[in-house]
């Protein structure tokens, strides 16, 4: 086991590095110079194009594209990621502050996810056919198609703007320091229903659609029947044989569903005006801030690595027969 | 006796010119209705907006050709294929008792599903209101009247959809943001999959060492989070609409890639590729008349799954600000901009998020359809 993880670890470094690299030339070829976006959006007027000159050196801007690359990636090894050129800080401090955001939605947002998901796709493949199953299907169906940013808008306009029973953005309220601790989490929790709710709902969907499918085709299994022969309760049967077997699969769609999330993340967290890494891309794409945007996409790559391996380690260890000794990557 | 009969063909052949007509008199409802419909509705358009088509004649704009273009193209083909099916029924000779071809039976337990059927009629009735746009808008989707006075006006029967901030009449702005959304769908969906067959099958037939390098490219790529490439790509490179449909194309066919290569794994053991090779066929051919052709399902298949994806895709970047801009409408840069104005006026961003989910729920219901038809083993619950 340990040798697997191990290996699928080292297999994972000429992955990075191969993203590392396409990462630095796609944002390094692309028009525009950051220097314009950087001055135009500080100053405001015409600049002495020998200053200019002056800060390009400053951020190694003036050399030739092969040497900032190979820069970088020697700093980015020994975890330096630079400074921003918009926030005239180090990536590292200001992504030390915006992925714990992102972290909480995702987190939830997948819990909310297996929760639901799991739950609704036994009921209704365990009921198929059934009015529950049928609606299930369907609203799942419709939800999953539901594009997020669109729910979003449209639970901010029923739940905070007519109903007032959420906060329409932001993490916590203004009075958020006087509250008791108590007060604290139950404000930090009312701010992340909308958000996480959006976020974790149509994977949920997809989760519930693929569930009840998997399970639908475990309940066909002789080892079923076998149980039922046997005269075990429809309950045990159910959550001890076919549930398990049906639920293997579901891990590996969970290391996949990491990338939409972040990506959702995006999107819910500028709608919400969340501090997360999302807001912090979008703005560093908008401003031309090289080091944050190389560094977030970074960030999403290892992130999206990990949940692939997590998936496949877990995949290997409920599977017992899945042989990780042997096993060829895909 | 054979007159008569003769009379009748030639009575049924006359019907057909409006199209439908011959077919509901032989009694074949199911392919007669719809046709009937079709060319009523292409007839009452004209009769109503003929004042805008007439038009064509005074005006350079593509958009209007485009439109007229298709409006008597489409009533052309319409009058021509009843002529010819029904001549094709009144002659045919009854068979015996006939085996049905996997397409054949593949067709029945597509139409068999009337989620799906609906579906595609909703998604072709859309695409056609977008390519008719020109014609059908009741206002101009650019036109800035007196702001003031027209700005956020709440749905009412002469702004169906209401106005927007600068008193645009958001129907109108709503069909013409379909054919930017669901062509760049389209587009982008179809980049995706030549390239990711094209790709999938080299590295599958090949195999090898050919393979294990061009799938650790794929390996690469996929690793990571789709929407966050495009997102950087889209954004550093300020895109155009063409450049749009090649990044989200480009970005999005390693899964079929991957898909593909499995597929070609099993059918390159199989007798008829040993067959090919035997007689000499070079590669290239083996893997374009031969083994893609005989993938088609599965391709199907995963570019139905993918469009929905790929209109929603575009819709969030534009809903980011840095996809489709304004004042270009799309479906998603116009719930943007109902984003601003939630509080005052909902519409702006209710009506086109809901074509979308419309949009995206129909081509979801249609790939469901089309897998279940196509691959009745179901072996693809999943595609990844």
């Amino acid at each position: 086991m340990v040798r697997y993880i191990l290996k699928r670890l080292v297999q994972a470094i000429p992955l990075l590095l191969g993203i590392a690299t396409v990462t630095f030339f796609i944002v390094h070829m692309a028009p525009g110079d950051p220097m314009d976006f950087y001055l135009e959006q500080r100053y405001r007027r015409n600049i002495d194009p020998e200053l200019i000159e002056l800060i390009r050196q400053k951020y190694g801007l003036d050399q030739p594209l092969h040497v900032q690359y190979v820069k970088w990636l020697g700093n980015l090894l020994q975890g330096d990621l630079g400074e921003s050129f918009a926030h005239r800080r180090p990536v590292s401090a200001l992504l030390a502050e915006v992925i714990p955001y992102t972290l909480q939605l995702t987190v939830l947002a997948l819990l909310l996810d297996a929760l639901i998901g799991i739950a609704l796709g036994i009921f209704s493949a365990v009921k198929q056919y059934s009015a529950l199953d049928k609606t299930v299907t369907l609203s799942s169906l419709i939800i999953y198609s539901l594009p997020g940013f669109w729910l979003a808008l449209m639970l901010i306009l029923v739940f905070s703007v007519n109903l007032g029973w959420f906060p329409t953005s932001q993490t916590r309220s203004f009075d958020y320091e006087f509250l008791s601790w108590f007060g604290k989490l139950l404000d930090l929790g009312w701010h992340l229903v909308l958000p996480v709710f959006v976020l974790g709902i149509a994977s949920a969907a997809g989760t519930a659609r693929y569930m009840r499918s998997r399970l639908l085709e475990v309940l066909n299994e002789e080892y079923v029947l076998a149980a039922r022969a046997r005269g075990l309760k429809e309950r045990a049967v159910i959550l001890k044989h076919a549930v398990r077997n049906a639920l293997i699969p579901i891990i590996t769609i969970y290391g996949l569903s990491l990338p939409f999330l972040l990506g959702g993340a995006v999107i819910i967290e500028n709608i919400f005006a969340w501090p997360g890494m999302g807001r912090l891309a979008l703005s560093a794409i908008h401003a031309r801030d090289y080091p944050v945007i190389l560094a977030t996409s970074m960030i999403a790559a290892v992130l999206t690595v990990i949940g692939n391996l997590i998936a496949d380690v877990t995949y290997a260890m409920v599977d017992p027969r899945v042989s990780y000794e042997k096993k060829k990557p895909v | 006796m054979k007159r008569r009969n003769q009379s009748n063909h030639l009575l049924l052949l006359g019907a057909s010119l409006l199209p439908g007509m011959g077919h509901i008199l032989l009694g074949k409802h199911s392919r007669g209705r719809p046709l009937l419909a079709f060319t009523l509705a292409i007839i009452l358009l004209l009769y109503w907006r003929w004042q805008v088509f007439l038009k064509v004649f005074n005006t350079t704009w593509f958009d209007y050709w485009l439109a007229a273009v298709f409006l008597i193209a489409s009533l052309a083909a319409s009058v021509i294929y009843s002529v010819w099916d029904v001549r094709r029924l009144l002659t045919a000779t009854p068979k015996g008792p006939q085996g049905k071809s996997p397409f054949q039976l593949a067709r029945r337990r597509f139409t068999a599903n009337r989620m799906a059927v609906t579906a595609l009629y909703v998604i072709a009735v859309f695409y056609i209101l977008a390519i008719l746009a020109p014609l059908l808008a009741p206002y101009d989707p650019a036109a800035i009247t007196d702001v003031l006075s027209t700005r956020y006006l709440p749905p009412s029967t002469e702004h169906l959809f209401g106005t927007d901030e600068f008193g645009r009449d958001l129907l109108s702005r709503a069909l013409y943001g379909a054919r930017v959304s669901l062509s760049v769908g389209l587009l982008a969906v179809l980049v995706a999959i030549s390239l990711g067959t094209v790709y999938g099958a080299v590295a599958g037939y090949f195999g090898g060492f050919i393979d294990s390098i061009l799938m650790r490219i794929v390996d690469v790529i996929i690793s990571f989070p789709t929407f966050f490439l495009m997102l950087m790509l889209v954004g550093i490179f300020e895109a155009n609409i063409v450049f749009l449909v090649l990044i989200l194309g480009l970005t999005s066919w390693p899964g079929t890639a991957r898909f593909i290569r499995g597929e070609l794994l099993s059918l390159k053991q199989r007798e008829f590729t040993d067959a090919a090779r035997a007689i000499g066929l070079p590669n290239r051919l083996i893997i374009f008349r031969h083994l893609i052709p005989n993938a088609m399902s599965p391709i199907l298949i995963s570019a139905a799954l993918m469009i929905g994806g790929m209109i929603g895709a575009e819709a969030g970047l534009s809903f980011l600000g840095i996809g489709i801009r304004p004042p270009t409408p799309s479906w998603g840069n116009m719930v943007s901009a109902g984003q601003d104005a939630l509080l005052v006026a909902w519409w702006v961003a209710f009506f086109p998020g809901a074509l979308l989910a419309l949009t995206v729920l129909c081509f979801n219901l249609l790939a469901d359809g089309l897998r279940d038809a196509l691959d009745p083993k179901s072996l693809m619950r999943r595609f990844v």
